[in-house]
């Protein structure tokens, strides 16, 4: 059985369409960029009246265009998307697509990302979806400019297309090897193209740019300081902001008392409803004004720590409908005797938290009733939209601009920040920046959701899977299923009451279910004699997963030694958002000290578009994961975080780090597909089995060992 | 209250209160954004400078601190439009991923460098643990520090050839 594509990210497609449908785009990008080619593609609501008219859209005015590319007078491309930048290298590995397609070098390509009022609507950048679906949108966009300009030559010199070859930003004839560029083509033009139906896109067999290692873009700022971040903003009279949180979740404010802190010299104090802010004119006293409002908070009891699997188990709403959340094949109960060998398990996952470095940050100016937020989110419209609700304002009001932001990791999709600094400088009067603290950000923003996940299986004498039985409470339906064969099946996620706020993480549920499955079928194995990557092939029969745990197995040595007392191996794997993932980790045990010594990891998502930065992205998912592995946990207890702070949560650090190996599988047959969550998903189980295979005990709660080995117990 | 500071080798005076920390003061009075805020509690080293050659984290340097002492910024450590070794090391490399952690990243083995012109790995890892990369570039990083000591090495000797 090939595993099924998310449908999560199949019902964001539907959404997206939908959405377009509505979207009219008034801007004048000649006026913006000056004259040249301008590539788009026509927005639903003209294109149908057009068809209706029996006639193939081509609309001449840019209003009625999604813009995606211009190529000015000078030559230099401007690629406009609403995605963002936040570490994870989109910047780079788009614009590499845009100068493959176009044939220009990668330098004089620049990027327009995240910006409300320039780029076309997106739905986010989350979901792995930026590689496969913007990039072939853009490569689509470009291939169509590059066919345009070799039209537009081949009618100048009256030649066949088919004698012209785009090359090095000029049109060239191969015969008599004259040659113009893109910028004389275009000169004094102002030509409006939609993207074609079928553009001429170049495979990666032959990709010349696309596919390179390339370096950061901008890479230079980041590495004197020069980029701007969000919260490095400065606008003219800006102001600081800080919000007076509540004592607990859900509290309701009860009192409030904010005159001492409007005496303060140039501090404006704000309250709307449950919202209490301060605004003055430097950071020190806005601290100041904060501490000097006097506020009472009635909070409501709320579920603690300690009882929180069970509660999660004993507070389910009814599972969706869906094959997504509910999935049967064959019978579970009438195999179930059939076992030669039957196993039974429970594995929690705690609520972790994203820990951007840059923490949430927003900058906001009200001019003539137009507001423009700078924040760093991975939804700049979806913030648009909570702007535009909070403040019943119409969306040309609104711009969104998402400077390249101090990470996300899932963790940046909502807009609270952006709606804050709104509200203070909408009382101020005057632009606000509102910097969130490292408390407020491990408190006020969202966890990823903590979960329980039984399972239930049986397995054959011959090791081959029979009976799967799986229940997710509330971590999530992501890589529920089962990539391995087994015919009869039970699977269902069950969405709990969460005591505490929680949203996406970077691979979603799929971290959790991989830790889950991962772990048991090395129970299996276990309880068959089996070796655990025996025993997995033995029931696998996709290719593609097959081939990384291969290449891991291959790199890491597996079967050549074995884990000595101290010394323990382990692998795992899975496939989630079109990548195919497979972990082999070494972990060496002293006393009740853990350290993951060794990781070597195979990835394959598909032909490579940059792979330096793919290597980065894998490696950095294998350290991030590493945290939620072995020790990062929110301690909760009646609506109170009890360690919001980095001296209380524990992120991985340099001490913390292995030794980690990367085996890129590059299939130029296969579409590009995202990397940014997926390569997580391999090292937790492969720590837990390598944690079993060194000392015997079985680990299964995430973190693995949060005070170090506990005392044998299992 | 009125402090002197003396910051990449300009002197600055400024008017604020006591409690200030040099990071405020860097990025809000200052304008010099490149030391972050990652947590206020000297614990993500973000926010690293150097104070008289030494690493510190300026969001728990109280101005009055810092004061007649000679700070020295990511802004201020390429020498002219020639970067730092350790920067060029972390651009060659790409030894980061969002860049938040970068100019603290590279402050701090700036000063190790400075302290220890080839270290070995053990001691890269003790000096630079108080740095977090969330995105988890910290190989790389440890690449880059390694490979701009050796730079260094080529440097100083091909000054002395």
């Amino acid at each position: 059985m090939r595993p099924r594509p998310d449908t999560e990210v199949q019902q964001h497609d539907a959404i997206e369409r939908l959405h377009h449908t509505f979207e009219v785009h008034r801007r004048d990008f000649f006026k913006l960029l000056g004259a040249g080619l301008l590539v788009g593609t026509a927005s639903i609501h003209v294109s149908t009246q057009e068809s209706g008219a029996g006639r193939r859209s081509r609309p001449e005015m840019p209003e009625n265009l999604d813009s995606w590319l211009h190529i000015g007078e000078n030559g230099q491309v401007t690629v406009f998307t609403g995605k963002v930048e936040v570490g994870q290298n989109v910047r780079t590995s788009l614009a590499q697509q845009v100068a493959e397609e176009l044939r220009v070098p990668l330098a004089s390509v620049q990027m327009v990302m995240g910006d409300t009022e320039l780029t076309p609507y997106d739905m986010g950048t989350f979901g792995s979806r930026t590689t496969p679906q913007m990039g072939m949108q853009l490569r689509k966009a470009a291939a169509s400019a590059r066919a345009t300009l070799v039209k537009m030559a081949a009618e100048k010199w009256q030649v066949p297309e088919s004698d012209l070859l785009a090359q090095d930003g000029r049109v060239r004839e191969a015969k008599s090897g004259r040659a113009i560029s893109y910028a004389e083509l275009t000169q004094g033009q102002r030509l409006t193209k939609t993207i074609f139906e079928q553009p001429p896109v170049t495979g990666p067999e032959h990709w010349k740019i696309a596919g390179q290692p390339m370096s950061k873009i901008n890479g230079r700022d980041f590495v004197t300081g020069a980029h701007k971040y969000t919260s490095d903003i400065s606008l003219d009279g800006m102001l600081h902001g800080r919000v007076v949180r509540p004592s607990a979740f859900h509290a309701k404010l009860a009192s409030c008392d904010t005159a001492q802190a409007g005496k303060i010299p140039g501090v404006t104090a704000v309250r709307d409803g449950d919202f209490l802010g301060v605004v003055a004119p430097d950071k020190i006293t806005a601290e100041r004004a904060l501490a000097a409002t006097r506020v009472q908070w009635d909070a409501p009891p709320q579920p603690s720590e300690r009882e929180l699997f069970s509660y999660l188990k004993t507070h389910t709403s009814e599972p969706e409908e869906s094959e997504r959340d509910q999935h049967v094949a064959g019978s579970v109960e009438q195999a179930r005797p059939q076992a030669a060998k039957a196993l039974r398990q429970t594995y929690t996952v705690a609520y972790i938290a994203h820990t951007p470095l840059e923490p949430r940050a927003a900058a906001a100016e009200w001019k003539d009733g137009k507001l423009t937020v700078w924040t760093g989110t991975q939804r700049p419209f979806a913030v648009r939209d909570e702007l535009m609700s909070a403040f019943h304002i119409p969306r040309d009001s609104v711009r969104v601009i998402v400077p390249d932001t101090g990470s996300a990791y899932g963790g940046k999709h909502t807009g609270e920040v952006a709606v804050e600094a709104a509200r203070l400088a909408k009382a101020a009067a005057k632009p606000v920046k509102l910097v969130w603290t490292r408390e407020e950000e491990f408190t006020w923003a969202y966890f990823r959701p903590a979960g329980v996940i039984d399972i239930s299986s049986g397995v054959k004498a011959d090791g081959a899977l029979l009976f799967w039985e799986y229940d997710n409470y509330n971590s999530g339906p992501a890589a529920i299923r089962t990539p391995y064969e087994v015919p009869n099946q039970r699977i269902a996620f069950h969405p709990s009451d969460t005591p505490l706020r929680q949203g996406s993480y970077r691979s979603l549920a799929a971290a959790a279910n991989h830790f889950a499955r991962e772990s048991h079928m090395d129970e299996l194995a276990h309880e068959l004699k089996l070796d655990p990557l025996e025993f997995r092939l033995r029931n696998l029969k996709d290719e593609r997963l097959r081939a990384v745990f291969q290449g891991a197995a291959d790199k890491f040595g597996w079967g050549k030694r074995a884990g000595s007392p101290g010394r323990g191996l382990g692998i795992a794997g899975g496939f989630e958002k079109g990548g195919y993932v497979a972990t082999c980790a070494e972990v060496a045990v002293n006393h009740e000290e853990v350290k993951v010594v060794r990781v070597v990891e195979a990835f394959d998502c598909g032909a490579v578009v940059n792979p330096q930065g793919l290597k980065n992205q894998i490696s950095g998912a294998v350290v991030q994961g590493l945290g939620g592995a072995l020790f990062e946990a929110i301690h909760f207890e009646n609506g109170r975080i009890l360690n919001p702070h980095l001296a209380e949560y524990r992120v991985p650090r340099f001490s913390d780090v292995p030794e980690i190996e990367v085996v890129l599988i590059d299939r130029k047959d296969q579409p590009s597909m995202g990397a940014g969550e997926t390569p997580l998903t391999g090292i937790a189980p492969a720590v837990a089995n390598a944690m079993f295979s060194a000392v015997g005990i079985r680990l299964r709660s995430l973190p693995l060992v949060p005070q170090g080995l506990p005392t044998r117990a299992a | 209250m009125a402090f002197t500071l003396l910051v990449n080798g300009v002197e600055h005076k400024v008017e604020v209160a006591s409690e200030a920390s040099l990071l405020n003061v860097l990025r809000d009075d200052l304008g010099l954004t490149g030391a972050k805020y990652g947590c206020g509690e000297g614990q993500c080293g973000a926010c690293t400078v150097l104070v008289d050659g030494s690493p510190v984290r300026s969001c728990r340097m109280q101005i009055g601190a810092a004061a007649g002492k000679k700070i020295t910024t990511i802004e201020g450590l390429a020498a002219d439009s020639s970067l730092h070794p350790v920067q060029q090391a972390f651009l060659e490399l790409e030894a980061f991923q969002c860049g938040y952690c970068t100019p603290g990243m590279v402050m701090s083995a700036a000063a190790l460098l400075r302290r220890i012109p080839q270290p070995r790995r053990e001691q890269i890892i003790t000096h630079m643990n108080g740095n977090v990369c969330r995105c988890g570039a910290y190989l790389r990083i440890i690449e880059a520090v390694q490979h701009a000591a050796s730079s260094g090495k080529r440097t100083t000797h091909a000054a002395a050839s």
